[in-house]
């Protein structure tokens, strides 16, 4: 993977999920792909997701785009 | 005298199966046995022993020594009973006059041709010749043989040809065959039991002798593989271990659970006082009916090693040397850090790891430090790098993270696909459970990208050898499952029972698409077409079709979605739910199914239950009285990240080595030279701990009671046969730290723990030391609704309710080969190391493997100039090692293979970052490289070996 940009793989990564729930129908695949985030990715990851995300979630696949309402946002740091 | 152990009974012959039942009378006395029990078993079932040299009811009976003669009222002559069939009113006898005489004279054969050396025999006390001649009543032997095999020279004084002096080739056992009767138990155990075929006996008559294959082999350099299942057959004192040669004869034993692999055999360890003598499988562990491999019965030697550290260390910087210390002293600077760290950096700076070689209750205490004591759920386990796709996988169609089947099922299997494993190696004794099934008939498909011994090894052969292009199991399995739905192989009935239609229209609908035809992949996998299909119509339709897959599926960045195809592919046939069939995953170390249990993984509690549910955190909430975090924790691969970034600062790693055993290596080390606080719990000073501040040394599993989990979910006992030579047990030594952290644990014993974990979790409600005693093992979910556990899952339907059918789409991984690397390399393991080989390194297994050596095929070797066994260097993007190479058409052209069991060949500093998409699960099995002749070890090594050195020094007491 690419090593540019902070959160570079944190991209890459949402894009791995993204294209395991692309050959689900549609709403099926954002309901995968944000339950999947909210399930398994740590606060601290997600936070950095939003920082892409709040910056305009360049380099997203655009299913990751379409889940990002239903994405958890972290509390703020415990 | 010989009564120094309670040995198993022998029944002489094998139990037959059949349902049914014959009676007739031996002796006087009625017994109803099944139909094709042979005499000699019908007899032992009621407590008459007919006297026996060649028969052992591991192996089929022969029928050479003629000692176990008995007349049949009716028929005539002296059968044999080992091989004479019961049949219903037959009237035995097994003693009279006439067979004590014939008995005799067999006797006084054998024994002519025998040194008398009984004394001073290693098998003195356990021989079967000697209780044989004991049971006849042999008095006097009335000759003497000219001509012998055991005597060096004759009576003139010339070399005896016959005389075959001693081979101690073998680390572990001796052959010597001036001892030998000819018996042949042995050639049978090696065939039947193991499967291997390296012994024959060669001659015939007098002449007649064992052999490991050709006249110049040893048995170091035949195929044999050291499992031992000659040595245990053999009556005398031919084949025996070297420990009771050194020792003597053990004298009380303990029943326990080998700490290697998921296959989770039992044995026992016999033993003399506190010295360990000889680990023996044990005839009733389910999972193993009596066999084992070299590892388990031979490789406990690391307990022992002189490397093993047993005082507590501790150090200000790792650049230090290590301080040994007191363990309260250890306990408080390790606690003083942490406590420090927690303060300022928040308690979401310290996490935990866990071992999956360590028991169930060490794990369950492990994650509950984090989780109750740190208060996060940063709890992660190096399952993570193997099994976590079949978590995922199983868990989302199926709904548990386990395998279906008991190993029992294999019995019954009639076809059997093979993914991503090397079950000789990897999972031995299932792998002879296995052949011994295929020697019987059953029909076997490996996927695998190189040619392992599964798919063409004595008297197996598989029907097809899928050998993929390293990547693509998903367009394989795909593959599968399109030829299944299109040549309208599947199994509707199932599936309209079991599974959801209207899921599987559309899944099928997907799979249907002319782009996942094997016709259509086939470039890509580099499999053709007409084999996948071929393979496809003998899973669908030869039978009971079982699935085992291993770490050559999970360690993809798809290997979630392989697991996810092949429990479709499963669904699809009908293959789930009873014995015979199912979707098994051959888990790598002893107790990762335990550890992913126990809840080591940061979003879900022990028993798979999700950190969120307010319910499941409640339970634990209640009982430990502290508030659980509802996020999840985080992983291995985010620690290290987080560390680098400096928000994660303090780590308590028990029982694993990530820094070999986690992907590219350069980057676990930048994350452990950034915590403040690394603290080691193991056997020995392993590679994570060169970067530690604080070691703990840990236990064998032959000091502590315990659990293991096997891959068939079946839990066993992991019993104390000496006292911890560090101490504690290492579930004392998690609970003083907790103690020092300010918990207030008070567990005195591991079967609380077990309490505590049935209180907490549904599946293993119904489990307590006390059953395990009574039932000797159980297989979860064991509770009220299953109190004798459960050997096959899914049985009358799903544990999700509806099985799921998922879509799996190819998706290729990034790590592509190109003009700079154009080779993929993939890796494995090999039969006498064990995964990071920090255990196997330490015993005589080094004799079959000292060094992790490439695989490289003919072809490619050729291009680039090399030879076979030299030095190579092998790059990737993330870094390069060296070498030696072995050249071998066992891998296709553009594909090479190595193992990882030796620190310094750093394979990981080669294997990239790449993971599965659901679990983050490395991928391990493919990675783009160059080979190149080389003549040493790279930079890299080199750098790490000297710093290596340097971080283990141990400052001399002052
Ligand atoms: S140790 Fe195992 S493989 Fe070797 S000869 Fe004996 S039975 Fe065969
Ligand atoms: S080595 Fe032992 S088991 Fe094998 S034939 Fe000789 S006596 Fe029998
Ligand atoms: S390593 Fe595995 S197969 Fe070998 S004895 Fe141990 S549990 Fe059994
Ligand atoms: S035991 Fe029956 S012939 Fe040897």
């Amino acid at each position: 993977m690419s090593h540019d940009g902070p959160h570079a793989k944190l991209i890459y990564m949402a894009n791995q999920i993204a294209k395991f729930m692309e050959s689900k129908p549609h709403a099926e695949g954002v309901a995968g792909l944000s339950s999947h985030i909210n399930d398994f990715w740590e606060p601290r990851m997600r936070r950095h997701l939003f920082e892409v995300l709040d910056a305009g979630g360049q380099g997203l696949r655009p299913l990751v785009l379409d889940a990002a309402p239903s994405i958890r946002r972290p509390a703020e740091a415990a | 005298m010989k009564d120094f152990i309670i040995p198993d009974r022998d029944f002489g012959t094998p139990a037959a199966k059949s349902k049914q039942m014959v009676t007739l009378n031996i002796d006087g006395f009625d017994v109803t046995v099944p139909e094709g029990t042979s005499i000699m078993r019908a007899a032992a079932e009621i407590g008459i022993s007919v006297p026996k040299l060649c028969a052992t009811d591991s192996v089929d009976a022969f029928g050479s020594c003629r000692l176990c003669l008995v007349e049949i009222e009716g028929r005539n002559g002296t059968p044999a009973s080992c091989t004479t069939p019961v049949a219903p009113g037959l009237k035995v006898h097994t003693q009279n006059s006439k067979l004590k005489q014939l008995r005799r004279g067999v006797m006084e054969l054998y024994i002519s041709d025998h040194p008398l050396d009984c004394l001073t025999c290693s098998a003195n006390g356990d021989c079967e010749l000697q209780d044989m001649a004991g049971a006849v009543g042999l008095r006097d032997v009335r000759y003497e043989a000219i001509e012998t095999h055991f005597k060096p020279k004759n009576n003139s004084g010339i070399a005896n040809p016959n005389y075959i002096p001693r081979d101690d080739s073998n680390p572990y056992f001796s052959y010597d065959p001036q001892k030998c009767i000819v018996c042949s138990r042995c050639v049978r155990a090696c065939e039947e039991v193991q499967g291997t075929f390296a012994l024959t006996i060669e001659g015939r008559g007098f002449d007649s002798r064992v052999s490991f294959g050709m006249k110049s082999d040893n048995a170091l350099a035949s195929d044999c593989v050291s499992c031992g299942a000659c040595v245990q057959a053999c009556p005398t004192a031919t084949l025996q271990e070297k420990s009771v040669i050194e020792i003597g004869t053990p004298e009380r034993s303990v029943i326990t659970t080998c700490a290697y692999c998921g296959v989770g055999c039992s044995f026992k360890a016999e033993m003399r006082g506190d010295e360990l003598v000889r680990m023996v499988p044990y005839k009733h562990g389910k999972a193993n009916r009596g066999h084992s491999c070299v590892k388990g019965r031979f490789a406990y030697g690391y307990a022992s090693h002189k490397d093993r550290i047993l005082n507590p260390m501790i150090r200000d910087s790792i650049n230090d040397p290590w301080q040994e210390v007191s363990w309260a002293e250890a306990m408080e600077f390790a606690a003083n850090r942490m406590k420090g760290i927690i303060a300022k950096h928040g308690r979401h700076s310290v996490g935990v790891i866990t071992s999956s070689r360590c028991t169930n209750e060490e794990t369950y205490l492990v994650q509950k430090l984090t989780r109750g004591v740190f208060m996060n759920n940063n709890t992660d386990t190096c399952a993570r790098v193997c099994h976590s796709p079949t978590g995922y996988g199983l868990g989302q169609t199926f709904g548990t993270s386990a395998g279906t089947q008991d190993f029992d099922s294999v019995e019954e299997t009639d076809v059997v696909i093979v993914i991503g494993a090397n079950p000789t190696d990897g999972h031995p004794v299932f792998a002879s459970r296995l052949k011994k099934r295929l020697r019987k008939g059953a029909k076997l498909i490996v996927v695998d990208p190189r040619r392992t011994d599964m798919v063409d090894s004595p008297h197996i052969r598989a029907a097809h050898h899928l050998a993929l292009t390293p990547g693509t199991n998903v367009a394989v399995v795909t593959a599968l499952a399109h030829v299944i739905v299109t040549e309208g192989l599947f199994n509707e009935a199932f599936i309209r029972e079991r599974c959801d239609w209207d899921e599987f229209q559309d899944y099928a609908e997907s799979v249907s698409q002319p782009q996942h035809s094997p016709e259509a992949v086939q470039m890509l996998t580099g499999v053709k077409a007409e084999e996948v299909r071929a393979a496809a119509r003998l899973y669908a339709m030869g039978g009971n079709g079982a699935i085992y897959y291993g770490l050559g599926v999970t360690e993809h960045s798809q290997g979630s979605t392989t697991v996810i195809g092949i429990a479709n592919l499963a669904m699809l046939t009908g293959n789930i739910g009873r014995p015979g069939v199912g979707v098994n995953p051959l888990r790598g170390q002893n107790n990762v199914q335990g550890s992913c249990d126990m809840g080591s993984f940061p979003h879900e509690l022990p028993g798979y239950r999700h950190v969120k549910n307010d319910n499941v955190r409640e339970i634990f909430e209640s009982l430990w009285g502290v508030k659980i975090d509802n996020e999840p924790g985080l992983r291995i691969p985010n620690m290290l990240d987080a560390a680098v970034e400096g928000t994660f600062k303090g780590l308590y790693c028990q029982g694993e080595d990530i820094l070999q055993s986690d992907p590219d290596t350069k980057h676990v080390s930048a994350g452990l030279a950034a915590m403040d606080c690394v603290i080691v719990h193991d056997l020995f000073l392993n590679e994570t701990a060169n970067y530690a501040h604080v070691f703990f040394p840990g236990s064998t599993f032959l000091e502590k009671e315990g659990t293991f989990t096997n891959a068939e979910r079946r839990i066993n006992r992991v019993r104390k046969v000496m006292a911890p030579r560090n101490g504690y047990a290492d579930w004392e030594v998690t609970q003083m730290f907790a103690q020092a952290m300010g918990a207030n644990w008070a567990y005195t014993h591991p079967s609380q723990i077990m309490d505590e974990i049935a209180l907490t979790t549904p599946s293993f409600a119904g489990v307590n030391y006390a059953m395990l005693e009574e039932k000797g093992s159980v297989q979860w979910p064991c509770n009220e609704k299953v109190p004798d556990g459960t050997p096959l899952m899914h049985v009358e339907g799903f544990v999700r309710g509806k099985g799921k059918f998922i879509n799996t789409e190819y998706v290729a991984t990034d790590e592509r080969t190109g003009p700079r690397f154009p080779l993929l390399l993939t890796t494995g393991r090999i039969l006498s190391q064990y995964n990071v080989g920090a255990q196997t390194r330490r015993t005589e297994n080094v004799v079959w493997h000292d060094q992790d050596v490439l695989e490289i095929h003919p072809h490619d070797a050729d291009n680039r100039g090399i030879k076979d066994g030299a030095f190579v260097r092998l790059a990737s993007r993330s870094g390069e090692t060296t070498l030696r190479a072995k050249v071998s058409d066992r891998v296709n052209p553009g594909v090479v293979y190595t193992t990882f069991h030796h620190p310094d060949t750093q394979a990981n500093v080669i294997t990239t970052d790449y993971s599965d998409w659901a679990t983050n699960c490395p991928e391990y099995k493919v990675t783009a490289v160059q080979v190149s002749p080389s003549n040493g070890p790279s930079e890299w090594q080199e750098e790490y070996s000297a710093m290596a050195s340097r971080s283990r020094r141990i400052a001399a007491a002052e």
